[in-house]
């Protein structure tokens, strides 16, 4: 893996989290799936996100991403609101333009890729940079080939993506995301749609952005080894409350929870 | 009545003329429902406005497409000919049934499509011209070629306003020869000899677009 600047670095040294959620609601209608949750991130800490399913892991990804709104509570991205703006007489929420400025210090990589079949791999991978953030086409071009060839893909540049196999296109997805320069990037089950045998081609790449960059990583995955290896802190979620947080070592190894304890176990007996 | 032979290759000349003002009208019509059609889809999202568009469009969709000729032609001021009312009239109606096709083609495209543009930060021009409306258009592609046959099917109405295409030659030769078999047989065949081709070529996008 190159150490170059071609991967994009943690945030600027502003003092304090990178990342923090202040008293954070979200209610899907009468569900109420984070109930006042609190947590923080710092620039260039790479934390894992556990817990059953439905836990409200992915809502917490979606809310980052601005795909869904708070019911409540705030969101601070680098000192920033994410979901509001400061107005007069305090937060508002944030209009659309506010949204989109801060929306893209962040990338998202997705269970199901969701790369545009319309398009050929290279344009999934330039689209992004020259249409909002601006940068020509050459630069973009250049970009999209260097990163492709981090994630093995370098040959697969003007193919379609309905042509490769899903963890050919989820290598494009991340490559996609990475081309935007993000601070924080986002990864939702990102192996979860796999057919077993390309999972690990997958994360050998993300272990790879691991070691050689600083970006700030929330992952929620059930690959437990992985989530050792790369991972700083891990957040034990169980119905929208953090049930038990610690290095993943400790999680891992010793955990205090008996909730942790179950579930471990039953991750650990299916895969 | 017994067929003529001769009859038939006097009037055939008369009757390719109607054919070709019939395809004239098809396809302005067909081109007007296409572009107004995707127009109707996309403001039929907008608040307020869109609920309207949608109630006149339902409107269009529930009276017969004779009855707007008729109207229209009666009521519109002099010096607009009758081809231009019937083509308008034929691509107007035919986009109050292209804008419902162009909408299911746009909430066919999968949510992560566009929750991938959002992640991306792009643009709304790059969301729905780059993204959203070719995935969409490429799905409905066979739907709108149905619709292309269907409006050909229906300009024979255009008669009714004096457009001299196909059906308005054939019944004016048979009010002149008081002979109507030769005529009207031809202009079945007519139809037949551009409907059947264009069927064909529609299942063929169909399969071609089926995928992805
Ligand atoms: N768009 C939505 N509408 C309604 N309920 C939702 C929606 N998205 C998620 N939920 C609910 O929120 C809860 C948490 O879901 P999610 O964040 O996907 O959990 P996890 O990723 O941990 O499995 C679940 O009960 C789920 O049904
Ligand atoms: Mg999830």
């Amino acid at each position: 893996m190159p150490q170059s600047d071609l991967l994009p670095g943690g945030a600027p040294g502003a003092g304090g989290p990178l990342i923090r959620f202040d008293g954070v609601v979200k209610r899907f209608g009468a569900n109420t799936v984070l109930d006042e949750l609190d947590f923080t991130v710092d620039a260039g800490e790479r934390v894992t996100l556990i817990g059953p399913s439905g836990s409200g892991k992915t809502t917490i990804l979606r809310l980052l991403m601005t795909l869904e709104k708070v019911t409540g509570g705030v969101i601070w991205v680098n000192g920033e609101p994410l979901s509001h703006m400061r107005g007069k007489g305090g937060l508002v929420r944030a209009g659309e333009k506010h949204q989109r400025e801060v929306r893209k210090r962040i990338g998202m990589v997705f269970q199901q890729f969701n790369l545009f079949p319309n398009m050929t791999v290279r344009q999934n991978v330039t689209e992004g940079p020259i249409h909002s953030l601006g940068v020509s086409r050459d630069e973009a071009n250049q970009r999209a080939e260097e990163l492709l060839d981090l994630v093995g893909l370098g040959e697969k540049i003007d193919a379609h993506p309905t042509r490769l196999s899903g963890g050919q296109q989820q290598r494009v997805a991340i490559a996609r995301a990475l081309a935007m320069r993000p601070e924080i990037l986002l990864l939702d089950e990102v192996t979860s749609a796999l057919d077993p045998e390309l999972v690990s081609g997958v994360l050998d790449v993300l272990r790879g952005i691991a070691e050689s960059t600083d970006i700030t990583m929330l992952c929620v995955t059930h690959e437990m080894h992985f989530a050792r290896d790369v991972s700083h802190r891990v957040l034990m979620f169980d119905q929208g409350k953090i049930v038990e947080e610690g290095p993943p070592e400790q999680i891992f190894g010793d955990p205090r929870e008996e909730r942790t304890r179950t579930f471990l176990h039953a991750v650990l007996d299916h895969g | 009545m017994a067929w003529d032979w001769e009859f038939t290759g006097r009037i055939i000349p008369d009757l390719l003329s109607g054919l070709v003002v019939t395809v004239q009208a098809t396809v302005l019509g067909y081109a007007l429902a296409l572009v107004l059609g995707l127009a109707v889809a996309l403001v039929r999202r907008v608040p307020v406005v869109g609920p309207l568009l949608h109630a006149v469009m339902e409107f269009i969709r529930c009276t017969p497409l004779l009855v707007q000729l008729v109207f229209v032609f009666t009521l519109a001021p002099g010096g607009i000919s009758a081809f231009t009312i019937g083509f308008l009239v034929l691509g107007v109606h035919y986009a109050a049934y292209t804008a419902e096709v162009y909408r299911s083609g746009i909430e066919g495209v999968p949510p992560g499509q566009w929750e991938a543009s959002r992640a991306l930060s792009l643009p709304a021009h790059r969301t729905w011209g780059a993204v959203v409306l070719p995935q969409a258009v490429r799905r409905v592609i066979p739907a709108l070629g149905n619709y292309l046959i269907a409006m050909f099917k229906d300009t024979p109405l255009l008669f009714a306003i004096t457009v001299g295409e196909l059906m308005y030659q054939a019944s004016r030769i048979g009010g002149v020869y008081f002979r109507y078999l030769e005529a009207m047989t031809l202009v079945g065949l007519f139809f037949l000899l551009v409907s059947v081709p264009s069927a064909v070529l529609i299942r063929r996008l169909e399969r071609r677009y089926a995928a992805v």
